[in-house]
This record gives structure tokens, C-alpha cells and sequence, in this order.
């Protein structure tokens, strides 16, 4: 919105009457909850995965983090000053929010310049060059993902596993399940209950933090109960992958637990920028995440999807926004005087 | 119950306060535009002497209510004011009170002349079309706040039939308590209105909806009703709904959803789904204008908000908006938005010199600390609050931000004349955007276009 003109001007009347009072639209009364106190909010749930993703890969998955935070706040103070912007903005959280996001979907392996690159990647480009908050089309913590992940492949995909950050790096569950098969994906970790539980409770390689997805799925709640995501995201999201793999003929606990799912349904595909208003274009989002995950998981080259399937999908929800606008209370077809040309 | 709307903080500071009466002004400020429809010509001159209840103003358009006076004493000047509302100049009478009090005794628009407001107890017998007469010669619009001429609402085109009469009694704004003290205070007088409105009508059923955090008020009016079988006669069928207690549980389509389930289609009358709406203030007056031959000159209004005693004060219809924060004991701190009406809907004026009117159910002021103060304004984050709660199902930031962008087109096809401008959108916002003050203007844009 522009600045000069969210608030009417104050009037003035030709009269004698004095005019000491503040007019303004209605209403006169606002609920409390602001901007950045929801991006806070959106922090600290992201706050046990993270201190999961650093007792797990140690010292260097804090590193990675602090660095990704640090170059998003540098990143961010940057911009704001190009575009002139008061700095009193920072305090709103967005950055801090991309930060930390781009951190957790980053393997422990990483050179602490990939998430200094990832950050700076998805302010600038994923973030302001659009025209900041709210006119984000992409995700920008996934665009800085993206861009780290098309072009240092190899550094992108070294994985290990927990508490043994220091040995030789390996594949994650996913790309071990792509080249070598269900089979000794699961032989890995002995039975498929071992598995799902690893999994669960996040003993497994993976980015810092996506392993947990017990942890994931608290924050995700908080979030729900809070009313600051939709719940109709994840929750179709989610379902889609699982009824879609079932159909494949794939093990579906394997593929909802075993990737950056829980992270990308509950953190990543609920930002507000990049999916539709309208609660039946967030159920066709949705959908559309599920079959994009599920597509290139099966079909490409990728073992993990979630990344390129909400980037899919943010473009998509220009449109889907267009073919859901609600029709208001009492709408009848044939009152319908507003056509179009 | 309808889908969207907020919970909003009830602060009915004045709940439990019996309705006073305020002192009789010295002057009265009369604007001639105090209902929607064409406004009407002065019929009084400078330096005449009027009484109280005098007609001072009509209009010969059928869509238009007259103009009473609350005092009597001389026509001090007819001239051009702030409306309170609109803030445009309107042509007001101003008089000057005499002090005596003198009642007038040429109404004659009635043939008993009620002196003194005598009970009147033949209007039993009365036709509908003369009731109606009296209605519309008794200056009475809809109470509630858009002050709609209520013999307008009360007479629809031959054809339609209603079926259902509701009497409003949600009060769904915040701060305001006069509907709720009414039903308190005067519950056997809205019946009887009610039964007025229910004959004009021939309707036999009348739902009188009421939010649940008004239980005395809930209790009392359901007594009164089962009490009085002699009330009941040609068979009407009243009925106390309790409602939850939601805003905009008020606003007319919401409670015609909420009471019956139908829906009032887009751009049409409630009158189309067989049913009127009557705020409780509404059928007070009518009442007093049938059995009492009292025009209306007087209300119930709200004084609350940061004064040093909130009140509800039976006010007559011109007072200066000053002299009944001195009743309410004066300002508490520095005020800073005087609003007209309650919190959600109402209209902030720019000074306390300006009178009350028809519309007027509440003055509630703010100080610094109750007004919103965004450090800068803040973009929309599309986090899709305004969507879930709009009541009307609309899509209140891609209307706003059409209008911002000026493309009043694409926000006519968004619906934007379908908005009731509750304010829900805006209260929520995580951005605190005027999503109304957007949403208005494009729709006066469209207005704008249209009538070109």
C-alpha cells in the first residue's frame, strides 16, 4: 500500500466551528495482533527443530545458522537502506524468519559461504527485487535454496548422519531410496519400524532441520492453534503425498517422514505471500503441491521435491486466486449485473 | 449463524446505568439531512416561535421523513453547518429554548390531539395505512444508525408478502448499551411497538434477536412476553432468539441469516425474502409516536468512551454534542476521536459543537492510548485474514488494493458494492490497512461512474 494514502486526510470545514478531533475511517478499534508479531511467532516454533538440528550435527549446524541469519540481517539492512525504507523495519521479522528457514534446509556439510550466498540470494532476489514483503511471488527462502542447490549440486547433496558430522558424508534417505532402492534404504536402519521411528523423532541424515519431524509437526501446531497458518496446507499436503505414494506403490511413511515434507508443508508452503487467500485456492494449492512432490520424487532426477514443488506452485497462485474469488453472501447467478466485457 | 466476523472486546462500560434524562438544552442544532432520502425545506422562518414537537422541516418526496422540534422557544437562524456525519455544509435550524417548555398543540396529523402525551389507547383500531401516516408524520427512521425512513421499510410494493418481522436488539458494536437499556426499561413499550409494526405489516411472526451477553435484558423481555397474553392479539407470535455473541451479529443480512436462514441476494431488500428489520430504539419510537402522538425528537444515547462518568442519557435530537459530555462528567484525559455511533462503524467527528441526530446511538470518545497509531504504514503480507473474516464473503484486500491501483473496474468485478462496510477486515489486519476506507472508495467511484 502507499504511504501517503492508507489514512484520509483530515478534514477541514469552512465554519466556525472548532474542529479539534482526529478524523479518521472507520472502525476506531484494531486487534492486537500485528505483522511481526506473527513473524516472530513463526521464529519460535521454528526454534525446536533448530535446537535439534544443532544437537544433532554439532557446532557446524549452529555455525551454518548463525551465518544464514547474520548475512539475511545484512542482506535485509541493505536493501531497506537502498530503497529507503526506516530501519525501525527490521524489527518486523521477515528476515529473521528467511534466515533461519534457509539455515535448517541447508545440509551440516556446507561451507559457511553457501548459506552467506543462500541468504543474500533470497533477500535480493527472492525478496526485494519483487518489491519486498507481501510481494514476494516466489518463496524466498526457496529461491535462495534453489539457487544453491542448481548450481553447487555436489555441495548441496552431502549429507551424514547424526553425531557424526566429521565421517565421510553420505546420501539422505530419499536419494538412497532413489539410486539403491527401498530395500536397503530400510536395511539401513534394520526394520521398518526402525525406520519410521528414526525418522519420527529425526536420527537420520538430512538438512539440520528437516529430520525431526516430531519436532516439526509441535511447531506446526502452535502454529495452526494460533490461527497463523492455514491448517487446510499442510494438512492436503501432506495427504496428497501420502494417498499419491500409496497409489505408486511406494511405501507413503517412508516419503512423508523421510524428506524436507514436514518442513516445507508447515514453514515453507504456508508463507503468506506465496499461496492464494481464498481457503478453496489454498485446498487447490495444496493439491498441487502434493502431486508436484510426488511427480518429481517418482520421475526426475531429484531425490527431494518439496523445493521445486512450492516454487511451482507460488506461480500458480496468481492464477488459482483469479478462479477462486468468492462470491459474496446472497450471490445469485442471474443478479449478476457486473460482467465482463 | 453467519460465517466471518470477529470477536470483538465488549467494553459496555454503561450496561447496568438506567437511561437518565439529560438536561433540556439551551439550543438545538437541526440538520435538515437526518435520514437517507431527500432532505427537507425549513417550513419555519427566522425569529418564529415554535413548540415542542412543532414540525420544522419536510420534504413533499415520498422518500423522506420530517423534522420535529425537541424544545420550544425562537428560530434563532437557518444556515449552513457541518453535518455531523457527512461533514458536508447542510442547511440546519438552529433554535433557541425558551425555557417553557410549551407543548404543541396542533398535530394535525393526528385526530385526537394527545396533550401532554397522554395514553392513547384507540390506536388498537387504527387502519394500517393511517398508522403508516403517523409513522412517516412522526419523523421516524431506523434508530440503528443508517436511518433508513422506517414507512418506507414498513410499506413494501404490492406482491410482496412478509412474513417475518425481527426486531434488532443484537447491539453488536462495542460500548454502546441503549438498545440493551431499553429492553431493560421499556420492554412492555417495544412490545407494543412491535405489535404496531406487526399489524401495519399483517405479519404474524416476529423474532426479536438479541446477543447472549445481554442475558437480563434476554430474561426480561422474555418474561414480559410470556407475561402478557394481552398483548397478543391477532395471533402475533413473538419470539426472543437468543444470538451468539459475534460482530457483525447486527448488520441486517447477518441477522436475517442468523434468525431464519435466508439469505438476502446480492443488491436486493430484505423485503424480497419476506422479512423486515426494526431496530429496538425503532419500535420504541414508533410506539411513542402511535399511543403517546410524540413525534420523533428524542433518543436514547450512549455517552461513554474516556468520560469521567459514561452514561446513557435520553437525549433530545439537536443537542449539542458538548453539553452531554458535561452530563457525562466531563472528559477523562485529553480526548482525541469523538466517534458517532460505536467503534466499529461509526463516524469520528471533527468537534463536540455538533449535535446529535436521529442516527446517533452512542458518543464514544478516545483518548491517545485507545487510538491506533501505526508507526508507518505496512504493506499487505496476503496472510488472508480480511478473507476469512469479511461476513459478506468478499475479498477485502484485492478490492483495496484495486482501488488503491485506481482500477475501480476490477474492483466492481471483486463485488465491492456488495461490502456492508462492518469494519471486520480492517480490525483484523495484521498491517492495520484501512481496508474499508479503500473498499468505500472505490465504491463511491462506482457510484460515480454509474450515474454519469
Amino acid at each position: 500500500m502507499k504511504e501517503n494514502n492508507t489514512k484520509p486526510q483530515k478534514q477541514k470545514i469552512n465554519s466556525d466551528i472548532k474542529n479539534n478531533f482526529i478524523v479518521e475511517s472507520s472502525p476506531h478499534i484494531f486487534s492486537s495482533v500485528t505483522k511481526s508479531e506473527i513473524m516472530w511467532i513463526v521464529f519460535a516454533a521454528l526454534i525446536p527443530s533448530t535446537i535439534m538440528g544443532i544437537y544433532n550435527f554439532g557446532i557446524k549446524a549452529l555455525l551454518i545458522i548463525i551465518t544464514s541469519l547474520m548475512t539475511a540481517f545484512l542482506s535485509e539492512a541493505f536493501f531497506n537502506w537502498i530503497r529507503k525504507k526506516p530501519f525501525s523495519r527490521m524489527l518486523n521479522g521477515p528476515w529473521a524468519v528467511t534466515g533461519l528457514l534457509l539455515g535448517l534446509s541447508l545440509p551440516p556439510t556446507v561451507p559457511l559461504w553457501i548459506p552467506a550466498l543462500g541468504a543474500f540470494v533470497a533477500l535480493a532476489i527472492g525478496k526485494h527485487v519483487f518489491g519486498g514483503a507481501g510481494m514476494t511471488l516466489f518463496n524466498p527462502t526457496l529461491v535462495g535454496r534453489a539457487f544453491l542447490v542448481v548450481s553447487f549440486p555436489g555441495i548441496m547433496s552431502n549429507y551424514v548422519w547424526p553425531g557424526k558430522i566429521d565421517a565421510i558424508t553420505s546420501a539422505s534417505p530419499l536419494s538412497i531410496l532413489k539410486q539403491e532402492g527401498y530395500l536397503s534404504a530400510i536395511s539401513i536402519f534394520g526394520s521398518r519400524l526402525q525406520t519410521y521411528w528414526s525418522m519420527f523423532i529425526g536420527n537420520i541424515s538430512g538438512s539440520i532441520g528437516e529430520t525431526s519431524a516430531m519436532l516439526l509437526l509441535i511447531g506446526g501446531l502452535v502454529l495452526i492453534i494460533m490461527k497463523i497458518i492455514d491448517w487446510r496446507i499442510p494438512c492436503i499436503y501432506i495427504s496428497t503425498v501420502f494417498v499419491g505414494t500409496i497409489l505408486l506403490g511406494q511405501d507413503p511413511l517412508f516419503h512423508i517422514l523421510g524428506g524436507a515434507l514436514f518442513l516445507g508443508a508447515f514453514f515453507m508452503a504456508t508463507d503468506y505471500a506465496g499461496m492464494p487467500i481464498t481457503k478453496k485456492g489454498r485446498i487447490y494449492f495444496a493439491l498441487g503441491l502434493g502431486l508436484l512432490t510426488i511427480i518429481i520424487r517418482q520421475y526426475s532426477s531429484y531425490p527431494e521435491a518439496v523445493n521445486f514443488s512450492i516454487l511451482l506452485m507460488n506461480t500458480a497462485t496468481p492464477l488459482i486466486e483469479r478462479f477462486t474469488i468468492r462470491k459474496p453472501f446472497g450471490y445469485i447467478e442471474k443478479t449478476n449485473n457486473v460482467k465482463s466485457k | 449463524m453467519f460465517k466471518g466476523g470477529v470477536n470483538l472486546k465488549g467494553n459496555k462500560l454503561t450496561s447496568s446505568k438506567a437511561i437518565e434524562f439529560a438536561n433540556k438544552p439551551s439550543k438545538v442544532i437541526l440538520p435538515l439531512i437526518q435520514h437517507i432520502g431527500a432532505p427537507c425545506e425549513p417550513i419555519v422562518n427566522k425569529d418564529d416561535c415554535v413548540k415542542v414537537g412543532q414540525k420544522i422541516a419536510e420534504s413533499k418526496a415520498p422518500f423522506s421523513v420530517p423534522i420535529h422540534t425537541p424544545i420550544s422557544g425562537i428560530v434563532k437562524s437557518i444556515e449552513q453547518l457541518p453535518h455531523p456525519i457527512t461533514g458536508k455544509p447542510t442547511q440546519s435550524i438552529i433554535i433557541e429554548s425558551d425555557n417553557q417548555n410549551n407543548k404543541d398543540n396542533s398535530n394535525e396529523n393526528n385526530d385526537n390531539n394527545n396533550q401532554d402525551n397522554k395514553l392513547n389507547n384507540d390506536y388498537l383500531s387504527y387502519t394500517s395505512d393511517k398508522l403508516l401516516n403517523i409513522i412517516k408524520d412522526s419523523g421516524i427512521v431506523g434508530l440503528g444508525g443508517a436511518a433508513f425512513p422506517t414507512h418506507i421499510k414498513l410499506s413494501p410494493p404490492k406482491g410482496i408478502s412478509i412474513d417475518t418481522l425481527i426486531i434488532n436488539g443484537a447491539e453488536c458494536e462495542p460500548f454502546l448499551t441503549s438498545d440493551h437499556r431499553l429492553m431493560i426499561e421499556n420492554s412492555e413499550e417495544i412490545i407494543k411497538g412491535i405489535l404496531i409494526v406487526a399489524k401495519v405489516l399483517k405479519t404474524k411472526k416476529v423474532f426479536i434477536g438479541i446477543e447472549e451477553n445481554k442475558k437480563d435484558a434476554i430474561r426480561i423481555m422474555n418474561k414480559k412476553i410470556n407475561n402478557s397474553q394481552k398483548f397478543n392479539i391477532d395471533n402475533i407470535k413473538i419470539k426472543v432468539v437468543s444470538l451468539p455473541t459475534k460482530y457483525p451479529q447486527g448488520a441486517e443480512k447477518m441477522l436475517i441469516y442468523s434468525l431464519t436462514k435466508r439469505k438476502v441476494p446480492t443488491g436486493e431488500l430484505p423485503m424480497n425474502v419476506g422479512c423486515v428489520v426494526q431496530n429496538i430504539g425503532t419500535v420504541y419510537a414508533i410506539y411513542q409516536a402511535v399511543a403517546l402522538s410524540k413525534p420523533l425528537y428524542e433518543r436514547v444515547v450512549t455517552i461513554t468512551g474516556k468520560v469521567n462518568n459514561p452514561k446513557n442519557l435520553m437525549v433530545k435530537i439537536g443537542t449539542p454534542i458538548s453539553e452531554l459530555i458535561k452530563m457525562a462528567g466531563g472528559y477523562k484525559g485529553e480526548p482525541k476521536k469523538l466517534i458517532n455511533g460505536g467503534p466499529m462503524m461509526g463516524v469520528a467527528m471533527p468537534s463536540d459543537d455538533l449535535p446529535i441526530i436521529k442516527s446517533t446511538s452512542g458518543i464514544v470518545v478516545f483518548n491517545q492510548d485507545d487510538i491506533y497509531q501505526a508507526e508507518m504504514p505496512i504493506e499487505c503480507i496476503r496472510c488472508g485474514r480480511c478473507v476469512n473474516e469479511c461476513p459478506m464473503n468478499l475479498n477485502p484486500t484485492l478490492i483495496a488494493r484495486y482501488a488503491e491501483k485506481g482500477r475501480i473496474d476490477l474492483a466492481e468485478k471483486t463485488y465491492a458494492m456488495d461490502c456492508i462496510e462492518c469494519g471486520c477486515c480492517s480490525f483484523g489486519c495484521p498491517s492495520k490497512i484501512s481496508l474499508v476506507h479503500w473498499i468505500r472508495y472505490a465504491k463511491s467511484e462506482i457510484k460515480n461512474n454509474k450515474s454519469k
